[in-house]
């Protein structure tokens, strides 16, 4: 019966304007900003690091929980197509480490840049790609981000430099990105993030090395989420202080399910690397609710009943939701509204990636080379000349 | 106006300032004489005062003026932001280099010899030559790779691997391997300009040899296409394909050959990927006979990938005889100089070779 009645006041709401039904309550009673207090940072050499009572205001709020929500949604949608053999290979999913993207974000410009591995679709939707061409892409259809060439792993747009398979490999390619920066006088910087698994990699040692030597401006981030696969982080690493591994570049530890936690150590380290100082790493401690892929349930390393305390104790969305609620930011309608547009918006999007075409076959030979004339490219037999176009 | 003038030079006046100004000399335009390593130099000075965004970097590089003295002056006059000396972190350093290319600047990146790359190959494969197909257009590398490959003097296993199989094998690369020193240069040239990840397999032993440097190549604006091979030398008997240094061994292979009056048409492949088959098959359809000659093993190698295009082409027909490869022996390459100089063509094996293709 209520349901009934709460339909039809949508409805209407929804013809009249929301304001209207949506609350008793306007936008004045709402507090426009809040100040928490958050966790402190562990601190690697340095004497001083991000600042522990923070500013929230609504806007910032709604904002951050818009786009975990969607982010959160997004691969929640990603998993059920998998599931019905719509997106095939792999697909390494991000739900859980949603605070980590936004707080991020929160504290660079677009005009920075960013390069992370394969856990990447959270990134490549802060970093400016549409729900729309990220979801067509992991169906592999031609509106994907990269025409359906890249799938889960490859995605890119502008600043953003995937995305990448091999493990390890993007941290020296961060580095050269930053020290493109540094070249071009721009005063921009690279995130660059790897995991803990990763973080054993030699080549982010060499590049802990050239990166310090030169003072190139990169943020080299570990998102701690414990496993890397079905290694647990005790059983794959001697030090498990991944922020002091780089062991002459200065490191904070950060509570990366709280996205206020993530946003100012970024605005530290960020401010650390555009001071000339040189690189700065980031462990951010946070935490994968599905196994490492699609095709790793996520339970033979890890209890069920770990996964669940972390959702209902330090989940980054509701942690954010419950301290815009009990501050009076927001309302719960509010939230729920923007649950609802969200839930639509990916809707839309997986409609979209699943009844988009797949890429034409003649797209097939393309962009093996940037500025290229027609080339000859062989097919699978002598008789099979292809061409491909840049 | 030089027209004119060079005709009153040479009507006596001054016919010994004349002959002391090279350009005015009425003979041949004036060629020089240039080693490949300040052909190579010269390449990229050019092209690091042309294009700031060029720069370069590897083990040292900068302050030893190259380990082969190939980047020789370049720190003096461009100095720490443009040539930059790296620790011992191939991998390292070659990501750093591909990053910074996406980012758009246009990095040469020097492997003090090709095995080294070894270490870095996932950067140059995963990292350069995918990256434009997999963001379907979206991210270009322009970037060089280049160093000495292939075998030295006395160097042993270790430091002797040819890697133009391996790189050649590669989609989204593009992989030249320059002989003399206008090869050399040209390519070089090219390379840095190319918006695609170059390898540019140099070879130390050609590093002091002097060739002439036509007036063209002399120009700031030389460039030779990757992707084009040359004649080197017409022939009608046979067809000898090579590259890099093996071009040289050809020639002189042709010049004793021809004494027997057989004339060699020595093709010097010059680019390895995109390989330009369709002068070797040109080339094939006149001589009826090919002799591919390299220095790396014969399994999988630039050879064996001449042999099955030229099965699949038109030229097959034209073939008289099989097509035979002369390559380095299918060894680790030995110490000892004996031993090492059995391990690789000689200009006899390509004679030889010759003659037993000709059914002579």
């Amino acid at each position: 019966m209520l349901a009934i009645i709460s339909n039809v006041f949508r409805a209407s709401a929804q013809r009249n304007g929301a304001a209207v039904i949506m609350s008793a309550r306007t936008y004045a009673d709402f507090t426009t900003q809040a100040t928490f207090e958050i966790k402190k940072c562990d601190l690697f050499k340095l004497d001083e690091g991000p600042a522990t009572q923070v500013v929230l205001t609504r806007d910032e709020g709604l904002q951050y929980y818009r786009i975990m929500q969607t982010m959160r949604r997004m691969e929640l949608k990603a998993d059920q197509l998998y599931k019905q053999k719509i997106i095939r290979g792999f697909c390494h999913l991000y739900d859980g480490q949603e605070a980590c993207a936004v707080g991020i974000e929160a504290s660079i410009n677009l005009s920075d840049h960013l390069i992370t591995a394969y856990r990447a679709h959270g990134y490549t939707y802060t970093r400016g790609g549409t729900v729309k061409e990220i979801m067509a892409e992991l169906t592999g259809r031609r509106g994907g981000i990269a025409k359906g060439k890249g799938g889960s792993m490859h995605m890119y747009c502008k600043h953003f430099y995937g995305g990448n398979g091999i493990v390890g490999a993007q941290v020296p390619l961060g580095a050269g990105v930053a020290l493109a920066c540094k070249f071009q006088g721009n005063n921009q910087l690279c995130v660059c993030l790897y995991g803990d698994g990763a973080a054993n990699q030699g080549q982010i040692f060499e590049t802990y090395n050239m990166a310090a030597l030169w003072k190139l401006p990169v943020i080299f981030i570990c998102e701690n989420n414990r496993y890397g696969m079905g290694t647990s982080v005790e059983r794959a690493a001697a030090s498990t202080d991944y922020f002091k591994r780089g062991e002459f570049i200065p490191g904070l530890r950060v509570d990366g399910m709280d996205v206020l936690c993530v946003r100012e150590a970024t605005k530290f380290a960020a401010d650390h690397c555009r001071s000339g100082k040189g690189p700065i790493l980031m462990e951010l401690q946070t935490y994968r609710y599905h196994g490492h892929s699609m095709s790793d349930p996520g339970v033979s390393y890890r209890t069920r009943e770990e996964i669940q305390e972390v959702r209902s104790k330090s989940d980054p969305i509701s942690l954010l939701k419950d301290r815009m609620l009990s501050n009076n930011m927001a309302s719960v309608e509010e939230l729920k509204e923007i649950d609802v547009e969200v839930r639509k918006e990916i809707e839309d999007a997986a409609q979209f990636a699943t009844t988009d075409p797949e890429p034409p076959l003649e797209d097939l030979c393309n962009h093996i080379f940037c500025d290229m004339p027609s080339l000859e490219v062989r097919g699978t037999n002598p008789w099979a000349k292809l061409k491909s176009v840049s | 106006m030089a027209a004119s003038l060079r005709c009153f030079l040479r009507s006596g006046k001054n016919t010994v300032s004349a002959l002391q100004r090279r350009e005015f000399h009425r003979s041949a335009p004036a060629a020089v004489q240039m080693t490949v390593r300040d052909a190579l130099n010269q390449a990229m000075d050019e092209e690091l005062e042309r294009d700031e965004r060029v720069f370069l970097l590897g083990e040292e590089v900068a302050q030893y003026d190259g380990a082969y003295k190939v980047s020789r002056g370049l720190w003096k006059k461009y100095g720490d932001k443009r040539i930059i000396d790296t620790p011992i972190s191939e991998m390292g350093f070659t990501g750093i280099a591909v990053g910074a290319a996406m980012a758009g600047l246009r990095p040469i990146c020097e492997f003090m010899t090709f095995n080294f790359s070894m270490q870095a190959i996932d950067q140059i494969i995963n990292s350069a030559a995918k990256t434009y197909y997999m963001s379907a257009g979206l991210q270009s590398v322009p970037i060089v790779f280049r160093g000495p490959n292939g075998a030295s003097a006395g160097v042993a296993a270790q430091h002797s691997q040819c890697f133009a199989a391996w790189y050649g094998h590669c989609p989204g690369l593009k992989v030249v391997s320059p002989w003399n020193s206008e090869d050399a240069k040209g390519l070089l040239k090219s390379a840095i300009r190319d918006e695609n990840p170059v390898v540019v397999l140099e070879n130390e032993l050609l590093y002091g040899v002097p060739f002439e440097m036509s007036e063209e190549a002399q120009s700031k604006d030389f460039t030779i296409p990757i992707g084009k091979a040359k004649i080197e030398r017409q022939g009608n008997s046979v067809t000898l394909v090579a590259h890099s240094r093996y071009v040289g061994h050809c020639l002189d292979a042709a010049a004793v050959l021809a004494k027997e009056g057989i004339e060699c048409e020595v093709i010097n492949l010059r680019t390895i990927r995109p390989m330009d088959v369709e002068s070797i098959e040109t080339s094939v359809m006149k001589t009826n006979h090919l002799v591919t000659v390299e220095g790396g093993w014969p399994q999988f190698g630039v050879g064996a990938e001449i042999c099955a295009r030229i099965m699949e082409g038109p030229a097959f027909n034209y073939l008289d005889s099989p097509v035979t490869r002369v390559t380095g022996v299918d060894i680790p390459m030995p110490y000892a100089k004996i031993l090492e100089d059995h391990s690789l063509p000689q200009v006899k094996d390509i004679i030889f070779s010759v003659k037993k293709t000709l059914n002579i």
